[in-house]
């Protein structure tokens, strides 16, 4: 029973705080009702006796793919036995029954059941759909190989048609061509919808995608011609059986081409499809979810850091006192409330994307297709620089944890291991980031040539107007006020603007001196990707700003106009030289930046635990003894450590093995 | 067959890459006993690593005892003593994964803190490991704060002994090496009582185990602390005291000692202890941070001309990734951070053992210098090198994430010396204490240590240069540097007095200031670094090709490390922004030139394919099909469970019926 009361420290931490978290749960969700459901549906997960077991850090690999699948299967009939339909609900349920990792069957789910929806043709759907709703067939979607991934056209897998049987017939003609990392293809998936080159009527016609079946369904052996497997240990996704998949002359109908869009009829006739700019539409919605898994896992990193930093008691701070919380040091707050205040701005950022999508998703479903460059482009740089920040951020947690946060009890490590990839798929970033660089040398292009453009690159119309030279300082010195954070959004505007314009005079510089087009733009690159990072660094911060409106609550506006202050103030210290090269700021306004970012860590310390308290995860999702809510962190990591599996026996086999038999030879 | 891709990139090397092989190592002989000692671990079967991606926790625990008392056996064979010129190189080889490393700090501290009794009693038995031992400090509640520790040493004169007790749940023992399964014996750090007035912090050798079965001996509760990051290999170990009882003779007592009566008494100085906690610090350098940094680079740089990606011209073939602009930014900044590194631990390996014999002759002026620059060092290098090693990682893509491309464990393994031998933000602020101190110093005229000298000849002023190419002129950054660190300290310790003259109280404003503190230590490491890189370009200067290509690398570390911070470099102006211009400018450049030889400069590491254990970073470049062979070996490839418990019921209709 001692064990239930919580920490005397974070009692008095959470006593102080001058908001309710829960208004803030609130906000952060969509709204009470959406509150109230999240938490029934994870009630519903987290007391059901069937989604229990031991602690993962204990498990092979294999028992966690064993467990994972064991899981994921009774997680889809209770989805459907509770008739839980709605996307973010199931989102919801899967990430309480998997606690945030992967599943083997995400890419089913995901990918598989998704493509057949929108890329087969309703021959295709009555074929293949029911049959993979009910798991009687299990897919993947195989398009990553081993030697390529980001450039698409490379892929080297053939798919070519055979009139005489009317079958394609499909090879990895090399090594580099066998398909690589799709999950669930290792040991789970019995089909696959492949991406290959297709090749009819001697013509290559493109990347396709194919419905292949790669197991025998009721043994699950591989089918003769498909060597089949596991890509062994990662760093994470334990969970998960990244696979592999090699073909050689393996033939599949005609019909089983997915030919919703582009089809070969059967003679070999190749008949092209209408438009390609509809698959934007996937990748835009891809990306908002990493950009709000980016705020998730940054936020259960800090909840875990803040909550142990106000437990842990280290040092002095006042000689002949009793050890301070290490939460009161500076350099302690300087680590974390700065990654805080960035899972607050990404959460509203991660919403701001996924709202404009479904606004105007049914603008693309009319045909209207004129604000998704613009979307696309955006998202693209925003998954870049908020998982880079993401990826950053839990581990500058992890290391204020101290030697802690090393142990896999911490749970800081599965975060980080969990989330990093996500620097690379979909879109690695910084692809990522200069596709969006196209985009803003394109707007100013537009600009120099006195067209106006629109949207988040609007502010490059006043460029036009200014027409200085980088060089020339006084002139674009803003009036900031370290309190307001619109005026703080001007300076990034500013520094944006700075940036896009070095970055496209040194690519024009470029082309003046060289032929190649491709040549001028990779030798501008670097300066590239900083103009990108500075456009999505000014939406970030106008985002946030322009959330602090909606909040009515006064207390809750409060704390976050302080969480907004300070990501905005905080991302100018550590970008000083951009302001200062611009002229943005002056010296003095930068020591003055300075300043009151120390001041606002010390204005945020008491609301710390508050705010992390208002992400609301349970204690069975965060995974973290350093993070539990109640505080009692050294006993739990004693009752851990004791189920360890070097723990299982008194005396490790090692001593009769090794240590006896030498120490009676000494 | 090497892979004509990378095959290429040899060709055209600038220098002699053998001979910047043994720059590095120190001299040819230096290479070749290297060499030796990798071939002899390397080719015996027991010091395999070959599966090691694929193993539990269990079977990385075994292995390492397997290859701890192995070792002890190949030692006496190839004649390697442990004073041997071999012996350094025997750890390298092994690539870290071996038992008993604790043992020896468990000698060390004897050595050190033990009288010559205790360590004629002791060491023998250790040195021929009839006990096996561990070094108890860190606690669950306390690491960096030694005079926090709780657990309790009490004396009790009518036994002669000393009784040990973890008196609450934070006291336990938490974290030290080799004490969860292996070790028989530790040295506990404790509070000493005595007569109930407590004496502070004290060490006492206190057997855990049997000597006989191994079982725990009475009064102790002893395990693995469960899994970590990685580290599998060791059992990180907790301990808990109930009333064990020690003979007076266990507490270590150079330097204070409890006589029969309970007085206690002090004797000679504790410095020689202090200095040796020192040289720790710089020691773990070389083959806990720069060899994994160097091994990243290797696997990273390699993979980078193997992997084609994209094209750069329109009909082209595909391009190899490191032509990518980007790419270069990535990877070649890390690259010249290794060489600035190895160079700068070199300069201090040559003070510490000047040092040592100055303290040999009880000339103990050095060590506040000596203790500045191993903790500001241990921090800067162990954070850089880290964050370097995840930036290889990510440069990767995929391939990096797959364990077998070896960069995920090197990562993992580095990221730790962050925090082991002092937390870096803490021991950037021991750094901080000394520079302003000195700068006081300086300031009043006083003589301060050489490191610091920059710090009285405080000149105001701009940065001279006038076109991009006087940003490759070491004095010009140099110069830059040394600014910057006079700026930030001079500034800092400003402030500083400032806030205690309008009444703050001292510990307050140090409170106030530590984020200044910290920028302010890490500027001065920067610049001795850039300072020691280019002082030793200097003198390379008759090796051929050599001096040519270390000159690049300074002026690439140098640079991007203007280009990443420039707002230090401009906010007094003495870097103007016309200027910064220029120094972007340069180092753009310089990744195109130093692009040429980046697969010759990771080649130079020598790094064996054992040793890199990475199927992207062989020497032959075969990345694909050894990816492809390994990924085969996956014990998730060996028929598994799930499909008949799970997966099967799964696929026959379970869900239909519903």
């Amino acid at each position: 029973a001692a064990a239930m009361t919580m920490n005397a420290d974070l009692r008095r931490e959470r006593a102080a705080a001058t908001f309710q978290p829960l208004l803030l749960t609130h906000i952060l969700d969509g709204g009470p009702e959406r509150t109230r459901r999240r938490k029934e549906i994870e009630a519903l997960v987290l007391n059901d006796p069937d989604f229990q077991h031991e602690d993962l850090n204990f498990l092979s690999r294999s028992q966690r793919y064993e467990q994972a699948i064991r899981k994921s299967s009774l997680m889809v009939m209770k989805l459907r036995e509770y008739g839980i339909a709605d996307p973010e609900e199931i989102f919801w349920f899967k990430s309480f029954v998997h606690r945030g990792r992967p599943e083997p069957l995400d890419l089913h789910l995901g990918m598989f059941l998704p493509t057949l929806l929108t890329q087969a043709t309703p021959e295709q759907q009555d074929r293949f759909f029911m049959p993979a709703w009910n798991l009687e067939i299990i897919g993947t979607y195989a398009q990553t190989e081993m030697g390529h991934g980001t450039h698409l056209r490379g892929l080297e897998t053939t798919a070519t048609y055979d009139p005489a049987t009317q079958e394609f017939i499909l090879n990895s003609p090399t090594v580099t061509s066998i398909k690589w990392w799709p999950g669930g293809l290792g040991k789970t998936s019995n089909h696959a919808i492949v991406l290959a080159q297709l090749y009819t009527q001697g013509q290559c016609k493109g990347l396709h995608a194919f419905i292949v079946p790669i197991r025998q369904l009721g043994t699950h052996e591989p089918l003769p011609g498909i060597t089949v497997g596991d890509i062994g240990p990662k760093f994470g996704y334990d969970e998960m059986d990244n696979g592999y998949l090699k073909m050689d002359n393996f033939r599949i109908p005609r019909e089983n081409m997915l030919m919703k869009y582009a089809q070969v009829e059967p003679d070999g006739t190749y008949v092209k499809p209408l438009s390609d700019k509809l698959t934007y539409g996937t990748m835009v919605f891809i990306r908002s979810l990493i950009v709000g898994d980016s705020a998730r896992s940054l936020s259960r990193a800090c909840t875990i850091a803040i909550r142990y930093s106000a437990v842990r008691h280290q040092s002095e701070l006042k000689p002949g006192e009793p050890e301070p919380q290490i939460l009161d040091y500076q350099t302690q707050q300087y680590k974390l409330f700065p990654l805080l205040a960035a899972a607050y701005a990404f959460h509203f950022v991660g919403a701001y994307i996924k709202d404009t999508y479904h606004r105007i998703s049914g603008d693309i479903n009319e045909g209207d297709l004129s604000e998704l460059p613009e979307l696309h482009a955006l998202t693209a740089g925003l998954k870049a620089f908020t998982s880079w920040t993401a990826n950053a951020g839990i581990e500058e947690c992890r290391m204020a944890c101290g030697g802690h946060g090393y142990s896999r009890c911490s749970g800081i490590p599965d975060i980080y291991v969990t989330f990093t990839p996500s620097c690379t798929y979909e879109g690695e970033n910084t692809v990522m980031m200069l596709q969006t660089a196209r985009f803003l040398v394109k707007s100013y292009t537009q600009v120099s040539s006195g067209q106006q453009v629109t949207g988040m690159v609007s502010y490059l119309n006043d460029l036009s107007r200014q027409r200085i030279q980088p060089q020339h300082v006084a002139a674009r010195t803003v009036t900031m006020r370290v309190n307001d954070p619109v005026s703080l959004v001007e300076a990034y505007k500013a520094r944006a603007a700075w940036l896009v314009e070095a970055a496209a005079k040194n690519l024009q510089a470029e082309l003046n001196h060289r032929k190649s087009k491709e040549d001028a733009w990779n030798r501008t690159s670097v300066d590239l990707v900083r103009a990108s990072e500075a456009h999505c660094h000014y939406v970030v911060v106008k985002l946030f700003a322009a959330k602090l409106s909606e909040v009515t609550n006064a207390a809750v506006r409060a704390v976050l106009t302080d969480l907004c202050l300070l990501y905005a103030l905080f991302g100018i210290s550590k970008n000083t030289g951009d302001f200062l090269q611009a002229g943005i700021l002056t010296s003095a306004q930068i020591t003055q930046v300075n300043q009151h970012v120390k001041e606002l860590l010390a204005v945020i310390r008491p609301n710390a635990v508050a705010l992390v308290d208002s992400f609301d995860f349970h204690d069975v999702h965060l995974g973290s003894v350093l993070g539990r809510y109640d505080g009692n962190v050294y006993e739990n990591m004693f009752e851990w450590a004791k189920k360890s599996p070097l723990n299982k026996t008194q005396v490790h086999e090692s001593f009769h093995k090794h240590l006896k038999p030498m120490q009676a030879k000494l | 067959s090497v892979n004509p891709d990378l095959a290429s990139e040899r060709q055209t090397a600038s220098f002699c890459v053998e001979k910047l092989t043994a720059l590095l190592d120190g001299g040819t002989e230096q290479t070749r006993i290297r060499r030796a000692v990798v071939e002899a671990i390397q080719s015996d079967p027991v010091f395999s690593t070959e599966n090691q991606y694929f193993q539990t926790q269990n079977e990385r625990y075994e292995a390492a005892v397997r290859k701890a008392v192995h070792l002890q056996k190949k030692m006496h064979e190839m004649g390697w003593t442990e004073n041997g010129p071999e012996h350094k190189y025997i750890y390298r080889a092994l690539s870290g994964d071996v038992a008993f490393l604790l043992h020896r700090v468990f000698m060390r501290s004897i050595s050190v803190l033990g009288s010559d009794k205790q360590i004629a009693k002791w060491i023998p038995l250790a040195t021929h490991l009839r006990l096996i031992g561990s070094y108890a400090q860190t606690e669950l509640g306390h690491g960096t704060y030694l005079q926090g520790l709780e657990t309790t040493a009490v004396f009790d004169i009518a036994t002669q002994e000393f009784i040990l007790n973890t008196p609450k749940i934070s006291a336990m023992k938490w974290w030290p090496g080799d004490m969860g399964r292996s070790a028989t014996h530790t040295v506990v750090f404790a509070q000493l009582y005595i007569h109930g007035k407590c004496y502070g912090i004290h060490p006492f050798i206190v057997q855990i185990r049997s000597l006989q079965d191994h079982s725990l001996c009475p009064g102790i509760t002893a395990g693995d602390i469960g899994p970590k990051m990685n580290f599998e290999a060791i059992d990180n170990g907790y301990l808990m005291l109930k009333n064990v009882r020690v003979p007076r003779e266990n507490m270590l007592s150079k330097f204070c000692e409890v006589r029969p009566d309970g007085t206690y008494v002090r004797q000679g100085s504790q410095k020689i202890n202090y200095f040796t906690m020192t040289t720790v610090r710089i020691s773990l350098i070389s083959d806990e941070v720069l060899t994994p940094l160097m091994k990243a680079c290797t696997i990273a740089i390699r993979y980078s001309v193997v992997r084609r990606q994209s094209k750069l011209k329109p009909g082209e073939q595909e391009a190899k990734i490191l032509d990518y602009q980007t790419q270069q930014e990535k990877l070649l900044p890390q690259l010249a951070a290794a060489y600035a590194f190895h160079f700068i631990n070199d300069y201090l390996q040559e003070l510490f053992d000047r040092g040592y014999r100055e303290i040999q002759r009880k000339n103990f002026d050095m060590l506040p210098e000596l203790h500045a620059l191993s903790s500001g060092f241990k921090a800067v290098i162990t954070h850089h090198c880290t964050a370097a090693v995840e930036i290889c990682l990510r440069a990767c893509g995929g391939h990096g994430y797959s364990l077998l491309s070896g960069l995920p464990s090197l990562y993992t393994k580095i990221l730790a010396s962050c925090i082991y031998e002092g937390e870096n933000t803490i021991l950037l602020l021991q750094t901080a204490r000394f520079l302003i101190k000195c700068f006081m110093a300086a300031s009043a005229g006083q003589p301060v240590p050489p490191s610091v000298t920059y710090l009285a000849a405080v000149k105001p002023g701009k940065c001279p240069a006038k076109n991009k190419l006087d940003f490759l002129s070491p004095d010009i950054y140099t110069e830059a540097y040394q600014h910057v660190a006079v700026r930030l300290i001079s500034s800092t310790a400003a402030k500083l007095q400032d806030l205690v003259q309008s009444g703050a109280k001292k510990y307050d404003a140090w409170n106030q200031c530590t984020v200044q503190l910290v920028q302010a230590a890490k500027a001065h490491c920067h610049y001795i670094t850039v300072k020691n890189f280019a002082e030793t370009v200097e003198k390379l200067e008759t090796k051929a090709g050599i001096q040519r290509i270390m000159k690049h690398l300074c002026d690439l570390f140098a640079l991007h490390g203007i280009f990443s911070n420039t707002g230090a470099f401009l906010h007094d102006g003495y870097i103007s922004a016309a200027q910064m211009d220029m120094v972007t400018a340069s180092y753009l450049d310089l990744l195109a030139v130093i692009r040429k030889d980046a697969v010759p400069l990771v080649d130079a590491f020598d790094f064996t394919d054992k040793s890199l254990n990475s199927a992207l970073g062989s020497y032959d470049g075969q990345v694909y099909q050894r990816l492809y062979e390994w990924a085969q070996k996956s014990p998730t490839n060996k028929m598994s469970p799930a499909y008949e418990k799970y997966l099967k019921p799964l696929l026959h209709n379970t869900l239909s019926k519903l």
